[in-house]
Parts: structure tokens; C-alpha cells; sequence
């Protein structure tokens, strides 16, 4: 398939590798940011083409994964009134709130459906005037240009049956929360490439200036990913700190004008608290005062956020690179898709769930 | 006239109704036996049929294989065939698999309450018509009707005798280490022809199921002398579940290679756009066949003759391993586990 397979070339992929090995004197420690990116290294085994010198570890990008639990239970709440239909995207319908997923709410008896765009969620209110069409906006800077032009279209429509559940969180401040850690790790990162096709990249120069450390914009395939290792490599071998973007058949500097003109329009930052993380200052995105009238949040009562409870599972610090999914003990034993103590081994970004489905686990056969 | 006001003009029903199933259609009287008369059994054709007696009475040698399946699909009607194509095919490939030649099947019909009659004509032709192209008789079946709100339209199960021509038992118990791994065709149509339909995508080309009947293929395997000793049709669950399933119950290793795997390019396309893994992705027209690695070529030219699996090619091989464990060799080289799919497939978030 064109523009896929030019991309997975196993002997390309090889001198990538190789030309990576003679860069690196030294162990180093990178990130890559987004669960995508994470799958593709895990499917692909990327990680064992590497040095033993060279680490990736795996970040926070999974955006169902950081979703708080409370949200999770706010949209099934709603979605258990009468004459609501709640929408979302489909791998947010496997997400397990504090009693249950959205899933399982629909075979109770609600109104849940799996949209694969918001404007579905939009159409779907047109066609249903007399019920309440509530779209459970949840995502990084990538959902958030479709999630707002939702919410524009409604207001210009004056459709007043949809609402929006937001739950939007943003990168940037994330890799600034991971760097501030005290007993951080991290020396490199490759970014979120279609965070970046919607964000540009010019905001991440601040952060690679001020941490030291390499950030290059890094797409989804395995010969992206080993370009954006072997990029950061050299820059950490030589010194520098810089931003680079390799990914540039996708991502512009300014990223994409259109897409960020909608968001400015219909969203703010606001802080967010991000599942397994924690609290974060301007981490998010919130419904503008403008739209305050589209809040699912306004229409149906705020979602409460209580001390996140501390179980067995150990997300947090996988979404925070501090440990793998292999050194969870309750890993493909007490925990599993079917039976997940944590969203990530749910969702299809998360890094657990990428474990379990592409690496052999002793555990799994009894 | 078209055959449409035919029907209208000799249903005893009030006005405008005769054009949808209705309640009385199930009620064991007039209606259900015009309905029955004058629409489903022109179209099986079956002299069985015409005995309008309780059962069918066949004549059999030897062993004897028995399949059955349910349908539920939506839509009921998709690019490819309908849920009537399904439900023929899917049974004559079940018991194709079982190394048998399909020979009878019978036919059990729950229509919703006002399901048109042109989406039944339809469907029941298309049986007629795939019963037609696999050989298979429709000797036996039964109607009933559901309130509307009780059922998704239309819900097919058929079952279905075979007569066994496998000289060996055919079955994950046969495969041994060294057997070639032999994969009937392209994978995924069916599931992403569905998901399209269903959703609505405006793909820009139209995705069409693979949805066929396997018996022909199969057999000419046995025609041809090549010993089997498993076959599988995909289904839901797609070729990772089909292969998982025989690991497990054969208790051995397989390995696959994913650059032998066959994907069409559109349908490659709409999966990566989905995130979702060809190899999870249904089907209803491919299968896979385990036979001795010596024997692979000689399957190959005998499976090439049949259309369905006319694009057939050895993905793999039976390995000494731990027993259940699937493996796939990836575009780079490095072997990944395959997996069952977990819960519903679902597509990814962006």
C-alpha cells in the first residue's frame, strides 16, 4: 500500500537501526509521548531493532487512559437519564468508570453510541429534536479541532439539544510535568506527530530551551519512529537541545491554521486532573463562555472530582514513564482486557494493552 | 403487474399493510400460508418442499456431518450479498470444513412485525440462489413473526447435513509439526464491507464482502489426493481467532509471516484509518487449510481452481513451541504475538 509500506521497509528499517547503534556511546533514556506511537513500537518491535544503550519509555498519550474516573461515571450517569442518547468514541465505551463502562450502561437499557467523528454525534441530534444528544469530548490536541467544530456548528445552528462532556487534555504541560518530577528520567522526546499536524511545533522550542532536552516531531510508522530515536540520539550525543521535525511530510511550524482558529474559538484552557497523574495547571480544555450554554457539565450538574483512589494498579507511573507494563505484578495475571484494573490495558492506545497483545506473557497460557 | 402487487392483491389483510410483514403472517393461518406459498417457497424450489409435510426425508450414505448457525446482521442488505447469502454460505462453509460435501439444510425465518416484503423477496431469493450455487438442497424450514421492537428485522438460522468425503477425520487434533499453513484468499472484506455500510463512511471505493460458498475448494483438495488435517473457515474473530483457536485445541505453535498474508489495498486502507487489525477483521468467503508441508504445492494448485480461493498462499507453518502460541514475523523481521480479538472491535479514538 502506497505511503504505508515505504514506511515499514524492513532493510530501511535495519540501516536506521544500525546508524542509530554507531550514534549512541552512551545509555540514554527517551519518550515517546503518544500511545499510538507506543503501539507501533510494540507491533513492530522496534525497541528490540535498538541498542541496549538506548530505552524508549512510554508516555502519557493515551487519552482515554488519562481521562479521570469521575468523568467516566459522570457520562454514564447521563446517559442513564431518560430521552438522553450519549455518544462517543468507541474505544471510550471500554473504559471502566468506578461501577462499570458505557457498555455495559447500554445493556441496561441506555441510549450509548459509538461515533467515529462528533459530527456524527451533530447529525444524530438532528434527527432526534425531541431527545438530549450528549457527545463525551474526550482527547488530546488531535479530537480537539473536530470536538469544537461540534460545538460550533450547534451554536450556529442553534441545535439545542446537543451538549458537550469535556474532558480535553493538552500535551505541552504534560512533558513540563514529567520534566519537573523530581526523579525524572526522561533525556529525549519523540513528540506526538498529529498533535503537532494540528498544534505545529513551535510551541515545544520553549521546553526543549529551558529542560535541555531534544524534542523531535515523530510520526506513527516504524521508520518514523526510528528517525525520531535517531534524531534525538545524535542531538543528545552532540549536546543540543533542539526542536526538529523530520515528520515534515505531515506537520507544519504553525500547524494548521483552520483547525486552530476553531479551537480558539470554542474552547479555553482551563486545569486539568489527569486519571493516574494527577492535577496539572493548564493541562486542559474547557467549553469557552460562549458556549457555555453546549456544557453537558451546565446542563446536567458539574462532575465532582474526589481523591483519586489507590488500587493495585500501577497506570500512573506507566503513563508517566517511570515503569513498564511487564513490572506491574497483577500484569496479564489479575489484570487482562477482559478484566482490566486500569484504562491502560482498555484502551487502543494504552501501553499495558500493547504489552499483553503483541509480547509473549508466561502467565497468559494458564 | 409486478410480482409485489401480486402478493398485495392475495394477502387478506387491511389496506396498506400488504406491503410489511405483519403480526398475522406469523399466526399459522391463511396469511402465513400465503406468505409461505406465494414468496418463500418459489424461491428454495424444492420438491421437499412441495410434499407440505412436517419434515423432509432424505437419503444419506455413509457418515453424515450436521452443522447449524444463526444470522444476525445489520444492515440486512450490504455490498457483496445479505444476510441470505450469509446464511447459506456460512453453513455450507461449516460443513465444508468438516471435510463433508453440503447436502441438505433447513431454514428457520424470524421476521420482525413490518420488515417489507421486498427486503424478504430478497433475501429468500438469494438463498434460493446461493442454495443453487453450492449444490445444497433447502428441504425444511419453518417462519415465525415477532412484535416490532423484538427483533432486528430479520433473523436467519439454518442447519445443515453434509456427506462426509474426508478419508480421515478432519480436525485440529490432525495437525502436526511441519504443516503448511494455506490461507484461501484475501482477508478482511466482509467485516470492513459491513462497518461500512453500517457507518455510512464514504469510502471511495465500495468495500464488498467476500462472502462465498468453500465447499468446491474444499473438496477439490480431496479430489486431488492431499492429505487434510484441519481446516477452518474465518469468520468473526477474523484469521487471528481461526488460528489461535487450532493452536490451542491442537496444543502446538504456529507460525505466520505477515508479508504472505493477503489484504486487499482498499480494505488495508480502511483498517489502518480505523485502527483496527486485518487480522481480527471478519470473514465469510476464506479459510485455512493445515496439510503436510510436502503436500503444500499440490493443495495450492488444486484450492487456485475455485474461485474463492483462487488467490491462495501458504502463510505459515506448524511449529514445535509452546502449545496455543501464535506468532507472526512483522514487516521489520521481529515475531509478535497474535492474539484473540477482546470484546468487540471497536476503532480507535484518533
Amino acid at each position: 500500500m502506497r505511503f504505508r509500506d515505504e514506511y515499514r521497509d524492513g532493510r530501511a528499517a535495519r540501516t536506521l537501526a544500525d546508524a542509530i547503534a554507531r550514534t549512541v556511546t552512551r545509555p540514554w533514556t527517551l519518550m515517546e509521548v503518544c500511545g499510538g506511537q507506543t503501539h507501533a513500537i510494540v507491533r513492530f518491535g522496534i525497541d528490540r531493532l535498538l541498542p541496549p544503550d538506548v530505552s524508549l519509555v512510554h508516555g502519557p498519550g493515551c487519552p482515554v487512559c488519562v481521562t479521570p474516573v469521575e468523568y467516566v461515571d459522570k457520562a454514564i450517569a447521563i446517559a442513564g437519564r431518560a430521552g438522553v442518547i450519549l455518544c462517543s468514541y468507541g474505544d471510550m465505551l471500554r473504559v471502566p468508570g468506578s461501577g462499570g463502562d458505557l457498555l455495559a450502561a447500554r445493556s441496561r437499557g441506555a441510549d450509548v453510541r459509538a461515533v467515529y467523528s462528533p459530527l456524527d454525534a451533530l447529525e444524530v441530534a438532528r434527527r432526534n429534536p425531541r431527545r438530549e444528544v450528549v457527545f463525551f469530548a474526550v482527547g488530546f490536541e488531535t479530537t480537539a479541532p473536530a470536538n469544537a467544530m461540534a460545538a460550533y456548528r450547534a451554536r450556529q445552528e442553534g441545535l439545542g439539544n446537543l451538549s458537550l462532556l469535556v474532558s480535553h487534555v493538552l500535551v505541552p504541560p504534560a512533558m513540563r510535568a514529567i520534566l519537573d518530577a523530581p526523579d525524572n528520567r526522561i533525556q529525549g522526546f519523540l513528540a506526538a506527530g498529529h498533535v503537532c499536524t494540528v498544534m505545529g511545533y513551535e510551541e515545544y522550542l520553549p521546553l526543549a530551551a529551558h529542560y535541555r532536552v531534544p524534542i523531535v516531531v515523530t510520526g506513527f510508522e516504524p521508520l518514523d519512529i526510528l528517525e525520531g530515536v535517531y534524531r534525538c540520539v545524535r542531538q543528545l550525543e552532540a549536546g543540543r537541545a533542539e526542536v526538529e521535525n523530520p515528520y515534515s511530510r505531515v506537520v507544519r511550524r504553525a500547524g494548521n491554521r483552520t483547525a486552530l482558529a476553531v479551537m480558539g474559538e470554542v474552547f479555553r484552557v482551563i486545569p486539568r486532573r489527569w486519571r493516574g497523574i494527577g492535577d496539572i495547571a493548564d493541562s486542559g480544555l474547557g467549553l469557552a463562555h460562549a458556549y457555555a450554554a453546549f456544557d453537558a457539565e451546565n446542563r446536567f450538574g458539574p462532575v465532582a472530582l474526589d481523591r483519586e483512589a489507590t488500587g493495585e494498579c500501577i497506570s500512573g507511573r506507566v503513563l508517566k514513564g517511570e515503569c513498564k507494563p511487564t513490572d506491574c505484578p497483577a500484569f496479564g495475571t489479575r489484570c487482562t482486557p477482559e478484566h482490566p484494573l486500569g484504562v491502560t490495558m482498555v484502551s487502543a492506545e494504552g501501553a499495558c494493552a500493547a504489552y499483553y497483545r503483541y509480547r509473549s506473557i508466561p502467565a497468559r497460557s494458564s | 403487474m409486478s410480482r409485489d402487487d401480486d402478493f398485495r392483491l392475495a394477502c387478506p389483510l387491511p389496506a396498506g399493510a400488504g406491503d410489511t410483514v405483519q403480526l398475522a403472517h406469523g399466526g399459522g393461518g391463511r396469511a402465513m400460508a400465503r406468505l409461505i406459498d406465494a414468496l418463500i417457497r418459489p424461491a428454495f424450489a424444492d420438491a421437499e418442499l412441495d410434499r407440505r409435510h412436517d419434515g423432509a426425508l432424505l437419503a444419506l450414505d455413509g457418515p453424515a456431518a450436521f452443522t447449524t448457525d444463526s444470522y444476525v446482521v445489520r444492515p440486512l442488505v450490504f455490498p457483496g450479498g445479505d444476510i441470505g447469502t450469509l446464511a447459506v454460505h456460512g453453513t455450507v462453509n461449516d460443513l465444508a470444513m468438516c471435510g463433508a460435501r453440503p447436502r441438505y439444510l433447513s431454514v428457520g425465518l424470524i421476521l420482525e412485525e413490518g420488515l417489507p416484503l421486498a427486503v424478504l423477496r430478497r433475501v429468500v431469493a438469494s438463498m434460493g440462489a446461493a442454495a443453487t450455487a453450492s449444490g445444497v438442497r433447502l428441504v425444511t424450514g419453518d417462519t415465525k413473526v415477532v412484535e416490532r421492537g423484538k427483533a432486528d428485522g430479520l433473523f436467519i438460522n439454518t442447519a445443515g447435513i453434509g456427506q462426509v468425503v474426508a478419508p480421515a477425520p478432519v480436525g485440529p487434533a490432525g495437525v502436526e509439526p511441519g504443516d503448511a499453513v494455506i490461507l484461501s484468499g484475501d482477508i478482511g472484506r466482509h467485516g470492513m464491507a459491513i462497518m461500512a455500510a453500517r457507518e455510512g463512511f464514504g469510502f471511495e471505493t465500495v468495500i464488498e464482502s467476500d462472502c462465498a460458498p468453500l465447499a468446491e475448494a474444499v473438496l477439490a483438495l480431496f479430489a486431488a489426493g492431499v492429505t487434510v488435517h484441519c481446516l477452518r473457515d474465518l469468520t468473526r474473530g477474523g484469521l487471528a481467532s481461526a488460528l489461535v483457536e487450532i493452536a490451542e485445541a491442537a496444543g502446538r505453535a504456529i507460525g505466520i509471516d505477515e508479508a504472505a498474508i493477503p489484504v486487499a489495498d482498499h480494505v488495508l486502507a480502511a483498517c489502518e484509518l480505523l485502527g483496527l487489525d486485518p487480522l481480527q477483521v471478519a470473514n465469510e468467503g476464506r479459510f485455512v487449510a493445515f496439510v503436510p508441508g510436502a503436500e503444500a504445492e499440490r493443495a495450492l494448485g488444486a484450492l487456485r481452481c475455485h474461485a474463492p480461493a483462487s488467490g491462495a498462499v501458504v502463510i505459515g507453518a506448524v511449529k514445535e513451541g509452546p502449545a496455543g502460541e501464535v506468532t507472526c514475523r512483522g514487516a521489520l523481521g521481529v515475531e509478535r504475538i497474535i492474539d484473540m480479538l477482546s470484546g468487540e472491535q471497536l476503532p480507535r479514538i484518533c
